[in-house]
């Protein structure tokens, strides 16, 4: 298949796997964290991991939206939904991620409507086809979907949509990267930037990560060729001494960013003082809510939101997890008391999340898999 | 990575495949719909509820069909039901599905489907027109596959109280063949082949359901295979298993063969049949076609000494001209399932827990 295939070219991840490796120092360790999830993904999906030398090591990142929202925020939808007359749209990655009192579909066999959704722009056609009921839809997601709720309060705005909301946890990417630079727990030798997030945000936001850290940066693309030859730009950055950004998904990320995209969300979203992040805590300026202009459309300011805090199980490491401080195997519950059909933790909800990943596809160390896989 | 770490690491893993050997306990106060997906769920309460109360040695093996021994004559029995929405999609309805689905059952576990029986659970304000139209495909797929609709029953439910129409089935067969079939059998040197392009049943009905504003030109290969499997057992007494790779799809049955036989199956994603269609959909969709239902494609496990015979059978028929062998049954490491991707890497290809979701980015 066209623009597919090409990308998962068997002979070119050889040839690039090879460039990898001699560009290795003898002795010398190398950390490299994909922010993304959907890298994340895509590195187990592929067994991307096949083709690096020992001494490379991938840490997991923070980029998955579902993974960094903290649970206190899914007990404050399960209670917008359990208000009379609500029907609540979400993606399909949210239902399985785990409340105080259970996920969202634990919630709908409980008696709550929430529904699957592809597009937030689907909410306001189920808004409209249900006149009598209030439509919330659970926005989630970095810069990536952030456009496409603010382009829904928008098209909202200009129809005249009565009975639509969105329960805002918008989160941006930048404020979890320096986070995580500032965490003193980690040693990073640069990073694989997000490429959905770029395709909105552009290139330059990350140059502080260039100049002030002295960390290269190469936006990479979800294909698995794309993110062997970003690790290869990576190491080349390294061996030449530069640190510096450069995007190797040009094919799709705009230097400056779509200022459309982010034009819609400054008109429709202002940043909150401060959010709180699954495991990273509370990071100030690092998430959206709907302005002010728009209230109407704010489900924070339409509904009771107890806003509750709530402390992650303590078994649950998480936070080490998406700090890249703890493999997802290192974690104590993982793959026991912690697993995909009873998550404790969200990185083991969507198929993004670290423990997600490596449970449903690494779970096998690699030397053994090779061995068994060899035909 | 350093040896300690590896055997840490393996260590980890040692654990946990003994917490999933545990006996099966369903965590969950409520049905959910995960429970109904075909995967990890809808395992743990079959065996955690139904198989607990129920347990007899016909019922143990879960296979598609249970093996009746009444008098001389050896008897597959199997039921199922249909909830498929939308009712009608491209390629069938409801009603050629229920009578498909059924003889499938019976056909990979080796029997000549005969007698059917049809039970509608049906919603008040139901048109006739569309029950007609149901009922005529049945009869349609009932006689193409040489079986009788003997027996049935009818309930109507309030509106509300169902979406439509519900079909439950069940199918006798005649087991002729001397052989016995099951997942349990499969050994190492067998190979796995699949008798055709996967997931297009799946992916039609995903599509149909007109939520996704995807178009492509899909049809459903709903279908009998009782044919095909003729074809296959007269050509070779190698096989050790059949499935029918509905819901959960080529991987989930793959899985039930691992954890059954105690053994590793290893599957070549290049080798795998995926139409484009498909294949863009499920792309798009961030799905692995390998998790979504066919409804007439079968799995067969084959001693790999019969493989080339097998293929060429299963290619003789018209249900079968893309059948392929996609992989092999090793020792170890025993119950996983590993897919070496098209990418050249190789990972692990598990039951999902419950259906695939869409992912967000």
């Amino acid at each position: 298949m066209r623009f597919v295939d090409e990308f998962r070219d068997a002979d070119k991840a050889r040839a690039l796997s090879a460039k990898i490796t001699g560009l290795c120092e003898p002795g010398r360790e190398y950390k490299f964290m994909e922010v993304c999830g959907g890298h994340t993904h895509t590195i187990y999906k592929h067994g991307l991991e096949d083709y690096l030398p020992e001494s490379i090591t991938l840490i997991h990142g923070p980029g998955c939206p579902v993974c960094v929202i903290p649970m206190g925020r899914i007990d404050d939808a399960i209670h917008i939904a359990r208000q009379p007359g609500v029907l609540m749209t979400s993606f399909g990655d949210m239902m399985r991620v785990p409340g105080s009192g259970g996920n969202f579909f634990d919630s709908n066999a409980e008696g709550t409507n929430i529904r699957m959704v592809y597009s937030p722009l689907d909410s306001l056609k189920v808004a409209r086809q249900n006149p009598d009921r209030q439509v919330v839809f659970m926005a989630i997601g970095f810069e990536t979907t952030a456009p496409s709720t603010a382009m829904t309060v928008l098209r909202a705005a200009k129809e005249g949509i009565e009975n639509f909301s969105v329960f805002c946890n918008h989160i941006t990417i930048i404020p979890a990267i320096k986070a995580i630079l500032d965490s003193p727990d980690l040693r990073l030798d640069g990073f694989i930037g997000p490429g959905h997030v770029s395709t909105v945000i552009g290139c330059r936001p990350y140059e502080f990560i260039a100049h002030d850290y002295g960390k290269p940066i190469v936006v990479a693309g979800f294909e698995p060729l794309d993110i062997l030859q970003s690790i290869y730009m990576l190491m080349l950055q390294l061996k030449e001494g530069r640190s510096e950004v450069e995007n190797q998904y040009s094919r799709v990320v705009p230097w400056e960013g779509n200022l459309t995209a982010l034009r819609a969300i400054a008109e429709t979203m202002e940043l909150r003082p401060y959010f709180e992040w699954r495991g990273l805590g509370f990071i100030s300026h690092s998430a959206l809510q709907v302005r002010s202009k728009y209230a109407k459309f704010d489900a924070e300011l339409l509904f009771d939101v107890p806003g509750v805090r709530v402390a992650d199980p303590k078994a649950c490491q998480c936070g080490e997890v998406l700090k890249g401080v703890l493999k997802p195997w290192e974690c104590k519950v993982f793959g026991t008391a912690c697993t995909p059909e009873t998550p404790i933790g969200t990185c083991m909800v969507s198929p993004e999340g670290a423990c997600a990943a490596y449970y449903n596809f690494g779970r096998f160390t690699r030397t053994r898999v090779r061995e068994a896989s060899i035909s | 990575m350093t040896s300690d770490v590896s055997v840490r690491e393996q260590q980890v893993l040692d654990r946990i495949e003994r917490a999933r050997r545990r006996r099966a306990k369903v965590k969950e106060e409520r049905i959910t719909l995960a429970h109904g997906s075909g995967g990890k769920a809808t395992q743990t309460l079959i065996e955690a509820v139904f198989l607990e109360a129920f347990r007899n040695p016909l019922l143990e093996p879960l296979e598609d069909a249970a093996e009746l021994a009444i008098g001389s004559a050896r008897l597959a029995l199997t039921t199922d039901s249909f909830v498929v929405s939308p009712l009608f999609f491209p390629g069938g309805n409801i009603g050629d599905l229920a009578v498909n689905g059924t003889v499938n059952d019976l056909a990979v576990s080796g029997a000549t489907p005969k007698y059917l029986t049809a039970g509608f659970i049906l919603e008040e304000g139901f048109p006739v027109a569309d029950l007609s139209r149901i009922v005529d495909s049945m009869t349609a797929a009932a006689a193409a596959a040489g079986v009788s609709i003997v027996t049935g029953d009818t309930k109507v439910v309030q509106r509300g109280k169902a979406d439509g129409c519900y079909i439950n089935t069940a199918g006798v067969g005649v087991i002729e063949h001397p052989g016995r079939f099951g997942v349990a059998t499969a050994r190492p040197g067998d190979v796995v082949l699949v008798s055709g392009p996967i997931g297009e049943h799946g992916i039609t009905v995903m599509l149909a359901r007109g939520e996704l504003d995807i178009e492509a030109d899909l049809v459903s290969d709903t279908a009998p295979v009782h044919g095909l499997v003729a074809e296959l057992l007269a050509a070779t007494s190698g096989v050790r298993a059949m499935r029918d790779a509905t819901r959960g799809g080529v991987a989930t049955i793959l899985n039930e063969v691992a954890r059954a036989a105690e053994v590793a199956v290893v599957v070549d994603e290049d080798a795998v049949p995926v139409g484009p269609e498909v294949r863009g959909a499920a792309e798009l969709l961030g799905i692995d076609p390998l998790y979504v239902a066919c409804e007439g494609r079968i799995v067969a496990i084959v001693d790999g000494a019969a493989a080339q015979d097998a293929l060429a059978a299963m290619r003789r028929h018209p249900l079968g001209e893309q059948a392929a062998i996609i992989g092999r049954v090793k020792a170890d490491p025993p119950g996983l399932v590993l897919l070496n991707t098209v990418f050249g890497g190789t990972r692990i290809c598990d039951l999902l827990v419950g259906d695939p979701l869409p992912r967000i980015c």
